[in-house]
């Protein structure tokens, strides 16, 4: 295995499905040339060349529908968001279309499109730049999505959307594209749908996604050196499908949850997960389930006050002490 | 019905001469000297409030995206300067120039740009979010395109409310691919809206060149299928600019129509700060321009030659300019930042003004 970088994991996934099937291209703004945003497509312009590696100009509505239409016909379109935060622009393409038309054709039509991008807070650019809509995408039935927090997970999951039949949204995060891992160099993917147990515990069940999965492994680490708790945490990997067995299974032996994540509280992805839980592990719970998620309001700019607004490894870890 | 568009190369254009030209002409005709070099001032102003950005930038006390204005001021300068009380302004995220140039202090410019409360937002926007609505001035907008559309909105609210004034409202070459604005287009003729639609096109979206994003130029021309009136001009003239926008803003005034006007212009720093600008371009493509079609060295060497002002004072102008761009900094630096309080404050009306409250229920989840 090699130690590689998150982004440098996504590009070789890319890299190894546009190898294995004709039928994947590669679209977005400034991918190509430019090497993308985040430079996750770097040399993939030049190893495949500009009918597969395809600069778009900034038209995100123009593109992704054109994306689901050419989908339509057996494509398998990976669609960069260069911020997921503009899939707002996007919206119809992404939601109505993408989502809705396996189902109106009676199942007669698939849609095996890929939109991927990063989706954080964190980095300073403010309330239109800082969205992280996967809630809003499990929300609706017909779409899939995934959170990946580290390069082994990026690139096994990035492959399994690629190959899936259905629309899949993969989350990625600009705070995590330098962070390096394990990554094997044969081919892999990792089923959608299914968590991980990143770090085995006793006491509480840790759930998240994303950068949380990662805030969260550093936090029990401090509850077990500072307060001896041995948390486990559970990272989601995938958001819809959800791996409901996984939460249950880690609630039923902590009988104690706290849920963290990066959206906005209302209709989170842990409100999802809480109502799961008080409905199939009611008995097994010793506390209340606690959630840990953005403060409730558009990100703000200003830095000192955006790292208070997202989630944390102290406000991860003060929850926690509330119930363990 | 549209103007010509512009077509000489620009080996073919005598910049010199043509800023002589447009310094006597019409709109520009009878302006005193002083008003002249308020001009001049304006844009020195707006350089050395970004370069000192751009140090804070480097030196890590602002963080995010910076996009600078640099090499574009002539446009933002020569655009505001022909505004009336009625006028108002929009932009996108590149929008520091235009901030400074409709009058907002260079201390609440570089204060945001720290996420400080004293900030023009109050920390809360940052670099691609200033907002100044007592100067008409209603943002800074990150979301490339978003703006097109609030646009067509205050002219529509200009003409209902009666008033003679119109909006401009300022967008990328990139953006004019942006599905809102054609819509917005078709809006702004279909309802006679007073709104000009200035693409300052500085050649490139991002990374991308002109050539690469768009088909059919002028971009401007893509108003004809709207019977939208259109020009280009150059944007390294602030009289060539004032000439132009003048007329778009006369015909919004007089018979409520909407103008799109194209400024050809171009950016000396990459995208953002954090572009490294080594795909798409030449240093040679950028010196190049600068030799030839420096906006403020264009109209240094002008003032010079007009006996408007000596090099002297133009110096002058420009150490006061660097004072006052220190100045803000120290402002920035020493301002506090937000109290953590602040985060949910400003969202809703009603939980700022908690005694006219007249819904009920949880408007906040923790
Ligand atoms: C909807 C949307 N898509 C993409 C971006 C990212 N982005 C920001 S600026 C930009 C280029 C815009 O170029 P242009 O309109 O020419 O303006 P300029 O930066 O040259 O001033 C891109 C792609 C964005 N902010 N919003
Ligand atoms: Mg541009």
């Amino acid at each position: 295995m090699a130690l590689i970088t998150y982004r440098d994991a996504v590009n070789q996934a890319l890299a190894e499905e546009l190898a294995r099937d004709p039928n994947v291209f590669v679209m977005g703004e400034e991918v190509g040339q430019y090497k993308g945003a985040y430079k996750v497509t770097r040399g993939l312009l030049e190893k495949f060349g500009p009918d597969r590696v395809i600069d778009a100009p900034i038209s995100e509505a123009g593109f992704c529908g054109l994306g689901v239409g050419a989908s339509m016909l057996g494509l398998r379109p990976v669609v960069e968001f260069m911020f997921w935060s503009f899939c707002y622009v996007a919206f119809d393409q992404v939601i109505n279309n993408a989502a809705n038309i396996r189902y109106m054709s009676g199942g007669l039509i698939n849609i095996p499109i890929v939109f991927r991008g990063p989706a954080n807070g964190g980095t300073n650019v403010g309330a239109t730049h800082s969205h992280t809509p996967e809630n809003f995408v499990a929300n609706t039935p017909g779409l899939k999505v995934v959170c990946p927090a580290t390069p082994h997970d990026a690139k096994g999951l990035m492959k399994a959307a690629i190959r899936d039949n259905d629309p899949v949204f993969v989350m990625e995060n600009t705070l995590l594209y330098g962070n390096e891992g394990e990554v094997p160099e044969d081919d892999y993917v990792i089923p959608l749908g299914k968590a991980e147990v990143k770090r085995e515990g006793t006491d509480i069940s840790l759930i998240a996604h994303g950068r949380c999965a990662i805030l969260c492994l550093e936090a029990a680490e401090a509850l077990a050196s500072e307060h001896g708790i041995n948390a486990e945490v559970v990272d989601l990997r995938s958001i819809r499908p959800l791996d409901e067995e996984a939460i249950l299974e880690s609630v039923k032996k902590t009988n104690r949850a706290v849920l963290v994540e990066e959206n906005k509280p209302f209709c989170g992805v842990a409100a999802q997960i809480c109502s799961i839980i008080q409905e199939k592990a009611f008995d097994y719970l010793d506390a209340p389930i606690k959630r840990v998620s953005s403060i409730d309001a558009p990100q703000i700019y200003s830095m000192p006050l955006e790292k208070l607004q997202i989630p944390s490894v102290e406000r991860i870890t003060e929850a926690v002490l509330e119930i363990a | 019905m549209s103007a010509k568009p512009n077509t000489e190369t620009p080996e073919e254009h005598d910049v010199a001469a043509s800023l002589r030209e447009y310094a006597k002409k019409g709109i520009n005709e009878g302006i005193d000297n002083k008003t002249r070099l308020d001009y001049y001032r304006e844009m020195v102003r707006i350089r050395r409030f970004e370069e000192r950005s751009l140090r804070a930038y480097q030196q890590g006390n602002i963080g995010g995206f910076l996009h600078l204005y640099i090499g574009q001021e002539a446009v933002a300068v020569g655009c505001v300067s022909v505004m009336k009380e009625d006028d108002h302004i929009i932009t996108a995220y590149r929008d520091h120039g235009h901030g400074l140039a409709v009058g907002m202090s260079m201390n609440e410019c570089m204060a945001e740009l720290y996420g400080k409360h004293t900030g023009c937002s109050k920390g809360k926007g940052g670099s691609m979010h200033y907002f100044a609505p007592d100067k008409n001035y209603w943002g800074g907008h990150g979301i490339v395109g978003g703006q097109t559309p609030l646009g067509a909105g205050i002219a529509f609210a200009l003409k209902y409310k009666k008033l003679k004034g119109a909006c401009l409202c300022f967008m990328g070459d990139g953006a004019t691919n942006q599905g809102p604005w054609y819509e917005s287009l078709n809006l702004a003729s279909l309802w006679d809206l007073p709104v000009v639609f200035i693409i300052e096109n500085n050649g490139y979206s991002m990374g991308t060149a002109l050539g690469r994003h768009s088909i059919g130029t002028p971009l401007a021309r893509r108003a004809e299928g709207y019977d939208i009136d259109w020009s280009t001009c150059y944007g390294h003239d602030v009289y060539e600019v004032r000439h132009n926008v003048g007329a778009a803003l006369e015909r919004a005034h007089e018979s409520s129509r909407p103008t799109v006007l194209e400024i050809m212009t171009y950016r000396y720093r990459g995208h953002s700060v954090a572009d490294a600008d080594d795909t798409y371009r030449t240093k040679q493509d950028i010196q190049d321009y600068k030799n030839t079609k420096d906006p403020i060295n264009l109209f240094h060497d002008h003032l010079i030659e007009e006996g408007i002002a000596d090099a002297d004072t133009l110096k002058q102008i420009n150490a006061e300019a660097k004072e006052e761009a220190e100045q803000s900094a120290k402002f920035a630096e020493q301002s506090p930042f937000p109290p953590e309080s602040d985060i949910q404050a400003d969202v809703y009306w009603e939980t700022d003004n908690p005694d006219e409250r007249t819904s009920e229920g949880t408007l906040f989840f923790n």
